[in-house]
């Protein structure tokens, strides 16, 4: 075990793990928090919670996972690198752990342009495969960027994302190779929607057998309407949305296209469940938690196991 | 054939209207002209190529200075025509003068110096 | 070079609205090879302020010159002259940002103002269109990628590239920026080297860089 989190004891145990995810408030209301993750509290092992996501500044990170905590959820902390530098990095990533935070989620971040500070400085004074290295040096040398040694050692489940559908194509598995090699544990990829490619990408980890050297959990987005599905077509850079769906969405009454949404998650669950290399599902429903609980039972997930 | 035009148009000759330079644009609203036009021959017909497309584009420079100056951008313009063509010489000239007129004096000029 | 463009006229009226006569100066350097600040801008410029000023029927003197170069002091004692006679109630500078600032060292009792956004150390992709090509990090590593520097050219910096959001051969912030990390693969995997792309970049130390502080070079074999 590197950090006994739940989610890691999860995968330890063969099962097929679930995790969600939380967009902290625009504001200082805790009461959002708690109002939101109640509909994931044992529906998913544990949930992302997003860090300043799209650049758009939220409540901290870091703070939701231990609100989570105290709710008896576990948290999977994100951290990009756009806001912060080196040394305010590894040390929230010290308090994270003396917060009892174990997952940690390592990611560059959305460039600010599209954010709502786009008057911003950005720091990316390391990037995500570095942060996943140092995320791994503290744990396993017990030693910061710069050699200093710790007093007290953080344990981590070290996680990143990837994404499939970015371009150029073949050197997306290479990508995630490196990641495997800077000292990732989990990956979570983009959401899902192109399954072809989704295949094609898995295959060639499989082939190269990075699959047996990282869990990779499926990204799964519930498209709520066609108005949503075209804004992820054109203006989500990296994200494919074939006509297909769009197309299956415009079949129905306006009213029933969320319905027919979360039909297609949970195929999609169904789908990706059976491929070799998947070993879980990331659901992120944002906005839409309360219907998390219907898109993993009807997958068949629920109830999810015990560990222990 | 002898046409008429306005009097008060100031004729500067240049070999090509790529000889025209922002400057020299700039530089006869300084000293007071009400307007100033660009007479090129018409496009795809440059003897030497480009030079109306480059007048052109000065052109269009020199009225985002005149609008970032609070002056009226139409005071600068591009008109294009043939060698042959002497009755729309004439024209162009009635009609610049009447936008002029209809502007009014420049503000920069110390009365209303026509150039 | 460095690249520059011009300040919004507006903004430099605003600078100049109490003044009566200035000098402006140019500089025959890199602001004359990207439109921005050599001769022929001055006089523009020159022109534009005296046309704007004629209206508001204050006029203002403006004298023309334009330096050889503004980062060497020995052409900015050049102005010595000029300043001394005149009475300049201040000098503008249309050199990158650099000028100014040598001619407020040298000249302590002038009023000195940018004409000028000094923006970039780049070149022109064709004429009237620059680019950004270094940040001059003070520690050239752009031999590992293919000779296309990621600092500057990418939009977040990274070693690492490129990221989910590259889409394309473009930049996640604009379907106009060449996302430079696929620019990169392609040049490696022409070279050959696209094995070198699979080994994790570490840490970049940016003491070289702006971050160490206010940089400085000296050279024992020149220094007098
Ligand atoms: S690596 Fe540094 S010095 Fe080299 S081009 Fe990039 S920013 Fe400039
Ligand atoms: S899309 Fe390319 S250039 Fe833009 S931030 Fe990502 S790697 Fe850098």
């Amino acid at each position: 075990m590197k950090a006994g989190s739940h989610l890691e004891k999860m995968f330890a145990a063969g099962h097929f793990a679930v995790t969600g995810e939380l967009g902290p408030p625009r504001g200082a209301d805790a009461g959002h928090i708690h109002e939101k993750a109640k509909y994931l509290k044992g529906i998913v092992e544990s949930v992302n919670v997003t860090d300043n996501q799209t650049a758009v500044v939220r409540m901290a990170s870091m703070a939701v996972c231990r609100l989570l905590l105290d709710m008896g959820i576990e948290p999977n902390l994100q951290m990009v690198c756009r806001d912060r530098n080196r040394l305010a990095i590894q040390a929230d990533l010290l308090g994270a752990s003396a917060l009892g935070i174990k997952n940690v989620l390592c990611l560059s971040g959305d460039h600010q342009k599209f954010g709502d500070h786009p008057q911003a400085k950005n720091v990316f004074d390391i990037d995500s495969m570095q942060l996943i290295a140092t995320c791994k040096k503290l744990r396993d040398e017990g030693k910061l960027i710069n050699d200093h040694e710790c007093e007290g050692v953080p344990q981590y489940f070290i996680g990143a994302a990837v994404n499939p559908f970015a371009d150029p194509f073949d050197f997306r598995v290479t990508r995630l190779a490196k990641k495997i090699k800077a000292g990732v544990d989990f990956l979570q990829t983009q959401c899902i929607y192109n399954m072809e490619k989704f295949r094609t990408y898995i295959q060639q980890a499989n082939d190269l057998g990075l699959t047996e050297k990282c869990y990779i959990m499926a990204g799964i987005t519930p498209l709520k309407s066609v108005g949503m599905a075209r804004y992820m077509q054109k203006f989500v850079p990296g994200l494919d949305v074939p006509e297909d769906y769009i197309e299956r969405l415009k079949g129905v009454d306006k009213k029933k296209q969320g319905d027919e949404g979360i039909k297609i998650a949970i195929e999609q669950i169904q789908e990706v469940k059976e491929m070799k290399g998947i070993a879980g599902v990331h659901v992120m429903a944002i906005e839409w938690e309360e219907r998390v609980e219907e898109i993993v039972s009807g997958a068949g997930l629920l109830p999810r196991p015990e560990v222990s | 054939m002898r046409l008429n035009y306005p009097s008060n148009i100031k004729i500067i000759n240049v070999p090509c209207t790529g000889r025209v330079d922002i400057l020299h644009l700039l530089k006869a609203v300084e000293d007071g002209a009400d307007g100033v036009y660009v007479a090129g021959c018409l496009e795809g017909d440059c003897h030497y190529i480009s030079g109306n497309l480059k007048a052109k584009k000065r052109v269009a420079y020199a009225k985002k200075v005149l609008e970032a100056i609070g002056l009226e951008p139409e005071r600068v313009e591009m008109y294009n025509l043939s060698a042959a063509q002497g009755a729309r010489f004439a024209e162009i000239a009635r009609e610049f003068t009447e936008r002029i007129h209809q502007l009014g004096p420049s503000p920069v000029g110390s009365g209303a110096k026509a150039a | 070079m460095v690249v520059a463009e011009s300040k919004p006229i507006e903004e430099i009226l605003a600078m100049v609205a109490d003044f009566d006569k200035i000098l402006l100066t140019g500089c025959k350097g890199c602001v004359t090879v990207c439109n921005a600040g050599g001769q022929k801008e001055v006089g523009i410029l020159a022109s534009a302020l005296k046309i704007a000023r004629k209206k508001e029927g204050r006029e203002i003197e403006i004298e023309e010159i334009t330096l050889e170069r503004q980062c060497d002091p020995e052409y900015i004692d050049q102005l010595e002259e000029p300043i001394a006679k005149n009475n300049y109630d201040a000098v503008l500078s249309m050199a990158c940002s650099v000028g100014p600032q040598y001619i407020a060292k040298r000249y302590e009792d002038t009023l000195v103002y940018p004409c000028l956004n000094t923006t970039f150390i780049g070149g022109a992709l064709e004429h009237g269109v620059w680019a950004e090509f270094c940040q001059a990090c003070g520690s050239c590593g752009i031999h590992n990628f293919g000779a296309l520097c990621p600092i500057a050219r990418c939009a977040k910096s990274l070693l690492n590239g490129p990221c989910g959001g590259s889409a394309g051969g473009k930049c996640e912030i604009s379907p106009e920026t060449d996302c430079v990390w696929h620019l990169i693969y392609e040049r490696m995997s022409r070279l050959g080297q696209l094995d070198k792309m699979a080994n994790v970049v570490m840490f970049k130390d940016w003491t070289t860089s702006r971050d160490g502080g206010p940089r400085k070079i000296v050279r024992e074999d020149l220094k007098q």
